[in-house]
């Protein structure tokens, strides 16, 4: 295959004839920084970030310029909202997405839900995230490392990790609720929870195979001990799935935590909201103004599509085999 | 090499046995695939000596094995006096200072997220040698300079590298830690062919240059043949035949050897018409299950009726060539003579099926 | 006339973004009836890329361009439509590819695999088939045959996976087998094997053979007339002998120059090959392997070096060749 430009034949061939296939003027390429590169060039991947930049945006700053604040309940002060009659007055110049059925400004509060959604998300993978890691870490540097007493340790941790996967998020949030009362947090833990067995295995998996790569045989034959191969070696290349499944989890979290939120298990005061309650509360009123379960649930839809496209456009970059 | 040089590496009777398990909760054992079935060998100090084998030889393993990276089932390992099989993890780690590897494929023998100059120090402060940065950097720096790879090398990644350019890092990076020994699994099998003439030589000069004492392991007969000065082959995870290189190539004494010669191919027309060719029948056995007495007697041309498959042949001296072979010498004279070999198909994972007739090796001739 | 007569064929891949990639960049060779034709190189040369492209098994997609033409026998194969291609494959034209686990269907039977190439091509029922499947198996060496019918690629061995691709090749007859590097994944005792098979086969069927490979000494055990390939251009041709004992073109010298050889004694020292397959120049710019070239002049950049045809049907693609004199110390 032909692939040098022919530009200034003669140096170029002089320098070509010395052994070397790489260009000497740069630093060296990373496999992060070249899957940076591919993702800048992967259309879905900037869509998803697009997407997700706004929605942070949205989130962090929004509130603060919110035209009202989200639980002054003006509509049934100034008796333009009158909910038990079905009357909720729709967009309008003051009120750009209207009021809702309790006389608030829809508006305001979709732009501060954002904030509490956001929150939710990252939370509720980070908990997945953290016990997930430690779980899978330990069994599969145990089971990739430690020859009898590490498979049997990775036994044991992977039969904990079974017992938690045999968990449903519904049956474990109403257990939490039960114990701690309907909230956020005990939404958070439950789907938390929940994707901590997706993690751990993946992580597992991954690590278990890197750990039969000849460059872990290298590191060993060095003289490096075992636990340092693990964490420099083994686990840095162990992760890319399981960022790609965290970007991915997020996106469900987001909609485990509106659909607990919904079935009445998470922040029953509705004062402060989130698009999950707040696709709750408007299930009275559908007939009435539909726009109010509309607007959260596109919310939720393309802050969900956001993550996923970045996480798809991850898992393609970071592929090995699709490196040339 | 007719002066007994003193043995670098003496390994007597080494086994590598690995279990087969089965079971949903509790692994259960099953079998075993024996990989290494008992085998003697000394690699002189200085010296080249080349394992030679097809795949599922053993070979490899054994490699492994003598380095104790896989633990060995038995037998012992003796470098340099020292006994490894018994040494604790902390010496041991030391010790492999003194024992490099260099793997087969360069790309993932390296850690595809570490730069060069991290593959070549991680040795370094492993064994903590060098007291400083700078220190380490002119080690690093002369060992990129013994294997011809560029200083401004080391900022770089595997991945930005041709497949020759990185075996030689891997080559470095068994270098920089000053070893006396270094077992190179299939060190050019993975490159072009144009290139494996580069690492080839590379290899022969840092050992005149270093007085480095290599253990070559490759299923490539003409590689091993430029490298070595004893060569072993080994079939089924025993040692059949071993002889300095010369002999054994001018004048190879066991049926599995002179099948293996005759059968690897010579970029020369004359040679390739004229060669008689002895063709094995069927496949290798299973690892897990070889047939009782000689390993080969299967797929033997000259398999006799008594001895060969129920009494294991024991590596003896044949005038100067060590042969496992109950019928060496009237081989070579040419009293016994080759005959049809009935196939016996093997699956991967059980034991030979009803067998066929199939068509017959020729008589012995010249396999070159 | 010969059988297959290749003009100037060329593969191009483009992709956005990326540098387009000229696999193949006007190869052109023949093969009469019968003949036995390698096609000699290394990783990146463009051999495997011509056999799929000769067979239309190249991606139908956007970025993917092939030029030039392949006469068989009066029909050009690359002007051939998806579905006169699927003719021609199989009844007319076979191949057989280097790894047989990926190549064989792993969840379909051995015998269903044969038997649905002769029922396709030879409309043959399924009892006649599976009887010709049987004799087919055997032929090719696989003890026990009717037993192997029912089983499955994974319970053979890589002899063995090779020997029924081989079979499902031959199954009709075709004038043409073209072979990609069917013995690399092999070991060398089971190797030498196979080729055997395919020597027999070749000579008993009267079939033309394209041997693609990267050995030098598979070719010049098997190979009638040999083409030496280098970033995508024949560099070199001739008949079988006259290759080995009198090269011309200074990339067929360095290989053989570079390789071990099983005859060779201890501490030859072998003359690698300067760089690597990536220090290549374009071929409009000028000789693709002058970059590598121990002989390289002026003339050799600037114009690409066209072939240089004798009486003899040798050619070579070099302005410098070497020179017939040194055959003498270039030794066997």
């Amino acid at each position: 295959m032909t692939l040098a430009p022919g530009r200034g034949k003669k140096v170029k061939l002089d320098r070509l004839a010395e052994l070397s296939a790489v260009r000497d003027d740069e630093r060296g390429v990373s496999l992060w920084r070249e899957a940076m590169r591919r993702l800048r060039r992967n259309p879905a991947a900037i869509v998803g970030a697009v997407i997700l930049v706004l929605f942070v945006l949205v989130a962090v700053v929004g509130p603060f310029f919110v035209p009202y604040g989200t639980t002054d309940t003006m509509g049934i002060r100034e008796g333009v909202v009158k909910s038990g009659q079905g009357i909720i007055p729709g967009p309008s110049a003051d009120h750009w997405l209207g009021y809702d059925h309790q006389g608030r400004d829809e508006f305001s509060r979709l732009v501060v839900g954002a904030r509490q959604t956001l929150i939710v998300g990252i939370v509720s993978t980070l908990i997945g995230l953290t016990i997930g890691v430690f779980l899978g870490g330990l069994a599969g540097a145990a089971a990739g490392l430690g020859g009898r007493w590490g498979r049997a340790l990775d036994n044991v941790l992977m039969r904990i990790v079974d017992m938690m996967l045999s968990l449903p998020s519904l049956l474990l949030a109403v257990s939490v609720a039960a114990l701690l009362g309907p909230s956020i947090v005990t939404v958070m833990i439950a789907v938390g929870v929940v994707s901590v067995p997706i993690f751990a295995r993946l992580l597992r998996g991954s690590m278990i195979a890197q750990a039969n790569r000849d460059y872990v045989l290298a590191a060993s034959s060095l003289g490096v001990r075992g636990s340092k191969i693990a964490i420099s070696h083994i686990l840095p290349n162990s992760l890319a799935p399981v960022i790609v499944q965290a970007t991915l989890t997020l996106a469900t979290a987001i909609i485990e935590v509106a659909a607990l939120s919904f079935l009445g298990l998470g922040n029953p005061d509705s004062a402060v909201p989130e698009w999950g309650l707040m696709l709750a509360d408007a299930q009275p009123y559908l007939g009435i103004r539909p726009g109010l379960a509309i607007y959260p649930a596109v919310g939720i839809i393309i802050t969900a599509l956001g993550f996923t496209l970045l996480g798809e456009a991850m898992r393609e970059a970071l592929d090995p085999k699709l490196r040339r | 090499m007719s002066e007994p040089t003193e043995a670098l590496v003496e390994v007597r009777n080494l086994k590598v046995h690995f279990p087969i398990t089965t079971g949903v909760l509790f692994d259960r054992v099953v079998g075993h695939v024996k990989a290494v079935d008992g085998v003697d060998l000394s690699v002189p100090r200085g010296q080249t000596y080349g394992l030679v084998g097809e795949s599922g030889c053993g070979k490899s393993t054994l490699g492994r094995a003598i380095l104790q990276l896989t633990p060995p089932t038995e037998g012992e390992v003796r470098f340099d006096g020292v006994e490894l099989t018994t040494l604790p993890a902390g010496p041991l780690r030391s010790m492999r200072r003194r024992m490099q590897m260099i793997f087969q494929d360069p790309m993932s023998s390296l850690d595809p997220r570490q730069n060069v100059e991290s593959i070549l120090t991680e040795g370094l402060a492993a064994h903590a040698i060098g007291g400083g940065r700078t220190e380490r950097r002119e080690i690093i720096n002369k060992t990129l300079d013994a294997v011809g790879l560029p200083h401004w090398a080391l900022s770089r990644y595997p991945h930005e590298f041709s497949g020759g350019q990185r075996q030689r890092i891997g080559i470095a990076r068994a270098l920089v830690l000053g070893p006396e020994l270094i077992v190179a699994d299939e060190p050019v099998s993975a490159l072009d062919v144009s290139i494996q003439a580069q690492v080839i030589n590379l290899l022969n000069e840092l050992q005149d240059e270093l007085g480095l004492t290599y253990l070559v392991i490759a299923h490539d007969l003409a590689v091993v043949r430029h490298i070595s000065d004893v060569v072993g082959v080994m079939y089924l995870g025993a040692l059949v035949e071993e002889a300095p290189s010369d002999r054994l190539y001018r004048q190879p004494l066991h049926p599995y050897t002179k099948a293996l010669m005759s059968a690897v191919p010579v970029p020369d027309p004359d040679i390739e018409d004229r060669r008689e060719r002895i063709l094995l029948a069927g496949d290798l056995p299973s690892p897990a299950n070889p047939p009782a007495g000689c390993r080969f007697h299967t797929r033997c041309p000259w398999a006799q009726p008594t001895r060969c498959s129920d009494e294991r042949p024991v590596l003896r001296d044949v005038g100067g060539t060590k042969v496992a072979c109950h019928w060496a010498e009237p081989i070579a004279s040419g009293e016994i003579r080759s005959h049809e070999v009935r196939v016996e198909l093997v699956r991967p994972a059980d034991e030979g099926e009803a067998p066929a007739v199939v068509s017959a090796p020729s008589e012995p001739g010249a396999y070159l | 006339m010969a059988l297959l007569d290749v003009q100037d064929l060329s593969v191009t891949f483009a992709r956005r973004g990326q540098r387009t990639v000229h696999a193949v960049d006007g190869v052109s060779f023949n093969v009469d009836a019968g003949e036995v034709v390698g096609l000699v190189g290394e990783s990146g040369c463009g051999k495997s890329v011509t056999s799929l492209a000769l067979m239309g098994l190249l991606p139908r997609q956007r970025g993917v361009h092939v030029g030039g033409t392949a006469n068989f026998d009066g029909t050009d194969l690359l002007s051939l439509d998806q579905r006169s291609m699927r003719d021609v494959r199989g009844r007319d034209v076979a191949m057989i590819f280097q790894d047989p686990l990926s190549s064989l269907n792993p969840v379909v039977p051995i015998g269903l695999q044969v038997t649905e190439v002769l029922v396709r091509h030879r409309d043959m029922g399924r009892d006649a088939a599976r009887k010709e499947a049987v004799e087919l198996l055997d032929r090719v060496g696989i003890p026990d045959p009717r037993r192997r019918l029912k089983e499955y690629p994974h319970q053979l061995s890589g002899g063995m996976r090779q020997r029924a691709l081989i079979a499902m090749a031959v199954a009709c007859q075709p004038r043409l087998l073209i072979a990609d590097e069917p013995t690399t994944a092999l070991d060398v005792t089971i190797q030498a094997q196979i080729l055997e098979l395919l020597k027999e086969l070749v000579r008993d069927l009267g079939t033309a053979l394209i041997m693609i490979t990267h050995d030098l000494g598979v070719v010049a055990g098997m190979c009638d007339t040999i083409n030496v390939l280098y970033a995508g251009r024949v560099v070199e041709t001739a008949r079988r002998r006259e290759l080995f004992a009198g090269r011309r073109h200074p990339y067929t010298e360095g290989l053989l120059a570079s390789i071990p050889r099983l005859d060779a004694g201890r501490g030859e020292k072998l003359t690698p090959i300067r760089g690597s397959v990536r220090d290549v120049l374009p071929w409009l710019d000028g000789c693709a392997f002058a970059p590598r070239c121990d002989r390289r002049v002026e003339a050799c950049v600037g114009e690409p070096p066209a072939m240089v045809p004798t009486h003899t049907g040798h050619e070579y693609r070099c302005v410098n060749p070497v020179p017939l004199a040194s055959k003498e110390e270039a030794g066997a």
